[in-house]
């Protein structure tokens, strides 16, 4: 059987409804909440601080650090709380994917702190999360070259699909799930991760479709942030 | 196509192309990739003859010399404190800028205590993160009472205006002791709470509102109000 139609009725290069909202977190540097269909991630900014043991200080540049953690009322079945192989991974590539657009060389020996919450997951989440952060960081203040928006292609059956829900992650007959986050002015990758097979013809398609999304993210985060400072 | 792509006071996000071409500069807050000139931070964009600079809408403090700052006492050493001023770095103060004598190995916390808050001026700042203090000069004391708001730091020259014009309007407006730190922190004190909670309202109304045009008089309005 092919996969002619989706789940949940979309398109093959629609995604889900997204909504960004900046300023949600009132005693943060910066916050803000990206929203994709039922996954909603919130992120918040601390710093550029001090950092803490001294001895991971770097008195070149600043550190990024980031923290990306699931609620454990945010799947099905209840996640136990407290930092995961998994979340570990993904707070890595987070840092990684921020890291190139921030310019840490202005804050030697200080850190600056991202924490991404997922509240309600379905599928998606890291992309969410690097959303929401590249929004927070802004509103912190922090240098930036670009924004970052990322997104999840993929290939669900035998069709190149975009922004697959976890109905369609888990699709019997095989899934494969690409997150990719871009710096949208630029159109530069900073995070590519693949779970399942692909062709390299596929691959390309799948990036030029995520290109296009990306690009629609950084409008909604644009929006999101000066909506943040409209004076009514 | 070349020259400017978005006019003066727009909001700009990081990465947004601010102008095109050579003819332009990139001054604080912009950066130049080949031909064009993007913005850095989230901010106003604003033109200063061929500079392109962006003003920063929010962030953390960067402290400059002369900058009368507010902090409050973080640690007490041996010969100085260390303040928080609200940058990414510690402040110090040491023993010998402060205007009463201080004998060699006095007990320091008699003096300045943990969490006191004190009104100082930078005197030195190196790359940022080596910060001096002094509290020798006026008006330069360790202040009690009344109530400490943050603002953001790029917002302090809005809220205290062209020679002081908005700031005596609100203290003259709400009968309120003010002092603004260039590090985005208030203090308030009046006799009356509502006084305090008054000027209070009107200084986040200017903070949010910094960048909109006609400000003084929807203050003037918002002073007289009651």
């Amino acid at each position: 059987m092919s996969y002619n139609k989706r789940l949940d009725g979309r398109k093959f290069d629609e995604v889900r409804k997204m909504h960004a909202k900046v300023g949600i977190i009132k005693r943060a540097d910066g916050s803000a909440m990206f929203q994709i269909g039922d996954t909603i991630a919130l992120a918040a900014v601390y710093g550029p601080r001090e950092l803490h043991p001294k001895f991971l200080q770097n008195p070149e540049r600043g550190v990024l650090r980031c923290n990306y953690d699931m609620a454990s009322f945010s799947v099905t079945e209840r996640k136990k709380p407290g930092p995961t192989r998994r979340s570990t991974e993904i707070s890595l590539v987070t840092e990684k994917a921020l890291a190139s657009v921030i310019d840490l060389d202005l804050f030697p020996n200080t850190v600056i702190d991202v924490f991404i919450v997922i509240t309600q997951a379905n599928a998606g989440t890291r992309c969410a999360g690097i959303s929401a952060a590249a929004m927070a960081l802004a509103h912190a203040g922090i240098p930036m070259k670009d924004m970052v928006a990322a997104i999840s292609v993929g290939k669900v059956g035998d069709k190149i699909v975009i922004d697959l829900d976890k109905e369609e992650e888990d699709f019997e007959e095989g899934a494969t799930d690409i997150p990719v986050a871009m710096t949208p002015n630029s159109g530069k990758i900073t995070l590519l991760q693949m779970d399942g097979e692909i062709t390299k013809k596929e691959l390309k398609k799948a990036l030029e479709m995520a290109k296009k999304v990306c690009s629609q993210i950084y409008e909604i985060q644009k929006n999101a942030l000066k909506e943040k400072f409209k004076v009514q | 196509m070349t020259g400017l792509i978005l006019n003066e006071r727009e909001i700009v996000i990081p990465g947004d192309k601010i102008a095109s071409g050579m003819d332009y500069l990139p001054g604080n807050g912009a950066f130049r990739e080949e031909e064009d000139i993007y913005s850095l931070q989230l901010g106003l964009v604003s033109l200063n003859g061929r500079f392109v600079k962006v003003i920063p809408l929010t962030g953390k403090y960067f402290p400059k010399e002369g900058d009368i700052v507010i902090g409050r006492v973080s640690d007490v050493g041996f010969g100085m404190w260390m303040i928080d001023i609200g940058c990414a770095y510690s402040a110090i103060l040491n023993m010998r800028e402060t205007p009463e004598f201080i004998d060699k190995g006095a007990d320091l916390s008699h003096y300045y205590d943990f969490n006191d808050v004190i009104i100082a001026e930078v005197t030195k700042v190196v790359r940022y993160k080596d910060v001096s203090l002094t509290m020798k000069g006026q008006g330069l004391r360790k202040i009690n009472g009344g109530k400490i708001i943050d603002i953001t730091p790029s917002k302090v020259p809005r809220v205290i205006g062209k020679q002081g014009s908005m700031i005596n309007m609100i203290k003259e407006g709400t009968g309120c002791n003010i002092v603004v730190g260039q590090n985005g922190k208030v203090w308030i004190k009046g006799d009356k709470v509502e006084d305090e909670v008054k000027a209070t309202e009107v200084i986040l109304k200017i903070e949010h509102e910094s960048h909109t045009q006609g400000l003084t008089d929807t203050i003037k309005k918002m002073l007289e109000g009651n």
